[in-house]
């Protein structure tokens, strides 16, 4: 069951009960309730399925380091270091330099599309963090560094590579949604924390002013 | 056999982004319709999704598609006090066509036609891509959508000016983030578990 009661983007993006931003969220009651019900039933599933927590935290980890969004990957990063004894940690880190790259880049079917088309990594796992995460973390976190930079260069032959390295068609559909929902996730913390900033900036500039004007009709000028 | 890849070898790919209605098939077996039990029937949310292999294929995982499905709909669907469902489906279809899915760019830019009226300008999108120059408020829809969706993520104090210059309030801008944000999410899954078919082929695929 889930023991998650803090709603974990108003954690994330720094928003507390009560404030201007959680009443603007307030006004999308569902979306707000399921995003957070989406978080659960990915890392809190209550019929878990194959996929472990343990790499649940360390893709969560990495695609939120991909991201670099350092309050996110704090949050996923401590779930994770609970659940890790065998130095998986340490190899997601090493692999987000590794991966380290901007997107979205990738190719079109071949036609009028193909002049958008953009080069950049095709990133697989070093010989060395893959000896600690294994072939099926490894398969994963090659998928989701696919899903993250580059989705239009997605591919059946892409999920046949999770198949043969042990992730089960059903997996393969919480792999996807986990990646693509952290996708989300670290967006709307972003621009929720970006909109705070902004409404902040605001209100300090409306205070000066008031300030101002006070002075001025006090004769203080 | 539910795991191996499915391939679709006699499907033509559609090779521009378009308004018109297109077919999705799926690299993955759906989950057998005529295995649904209550936790899938509750995880398709509405009863006639059963039909489409991809809500079947995320059936697989039933409770993130409920919760999937319920944050789609409030964050589209719910228009009290906000912004104008066009303008939802315009940041779909910007943030649609940046990633590269023709799939969601081609439903959702329909939608932004249907409640904006505003068919060129929707299909100028499309063909120029997110620098096309529309007007100031749809461009900054679209600036913001991009900004949110490029990877690292580049949205910042300059897109909330533009937005609100334009006469975006919080919530309205708010929706813009959540429409974005959500569409990073529905573009992945289109795009990594299934392709789509050419307009031709759509009502056979459906």
């Amino acid at each position: 069951m889930s023991t998650a009661t803090v709603d974990v983007i108003d954690l994330l993006a720094g928003i507390a009960p009560g404030t201007y931003l959680s009443e603007i969220r307030d006004k999308r009651p569902q979306a707000r309730e399921n995003a957070q019900k989406s978080y659960q039933a990915l890392f809190e599933p209550e019929v878990p399925g194959n996929v472990t927590s343990l790499e649940r935290y360390a893709i969560a980890t990495f695609v939120a380091g991909l991201h670099r969004q350092p309050i996110v990957v704090e949050f996923y990063e401590r779930n994770l270091r609970k659940l890790d004894q065998a130095g998986i940690l340490g190899a997601v880190n090493r692999e987000v330099a590794n991966g380290s790259t901007e997107g979205p880049y990738g190719r079109y079917p071949q036609g009028p599309l193909t002049a958008e088309d953009q080069n950049g990594p095709d990133y697989r796992v070093s010989a060395e963090s893959g000896s600690i995460l294994g072939p099926r973390l490894s398969a994963a976190l090659e998928h989701a560094h696919l899903l993250v930079f580059r989705p239009r260069d997605a591919s059946a032959a892409a999920l046949q590579k999770l198949l043969d390295a042990g992730w089960s068609t059903t997996d393969v559909v919480t792999l996807s949604q986990l990646v693509a929902f952290l996708s989300f996730q670290v967006r709307v913390i972003a621009g929720l924390r970006t909109l705070a900033a902004a409404h902040e900036q605001a209100v300090v500039e409306i205070e000066r002013a008031s300030v101002f004007t006070t002075v001025l009709a006090s004769g203080g000028i | 056999m539910s795991e191996s890849i499915l391939s679709h070898p006699e499907n033509t790919e559609p090779v521009i982004f378009t308004q018109e209605e297109l077919g999705w098939l799926p690299w993955l077996e759906p989950y057998p319709a005529d295995q649904l039990t209550e936790r899938h029937w509750a995880g398709l949310v509405d009863a006639s999704r059963s039909k489409s292999p991809y809500f079947l294929l995320l059936a697989r995982d039933p409770d993130v598609l409920q919760a999937r499905t319920k944050t789609d709909k409030d964050i589209f669907y719910n228009t009290a006090d906000g912004l104008p469902r066009a303008e939802r489906e315009l940041a779909a279809t910007a943030t649609s066509r940046l990633n590269g899915c023709i799939y969601c760019a081609s439903v959702h830019s329909r939608f932004a036609t249907q409640y904006s009226k505003r068919k060129a300008d929707v299909q100028r999108l499309l063909d120029e891509g997110v620098t096309a120059d529309i007007d100031p408020r749809w461009n900054a829809i679209i600036d913001a959508s991009v900004s949110l969706t490029e990877t690292p993520i580049r949205f910042g104090q300059k897109h909330v000016e533009a937005l609100r210059a334009t006469g975006l309030d919080d919530l309205e801008i708010v929706d813009v983030i959540n429409g974005s944000a959500f569409f990073n999410w529905a573009n992945r899954l289109m795009l990594s578990l299934g392709e789509p078919s050419a307009p031709a082929q759509a009502s056979a695929n459906a």
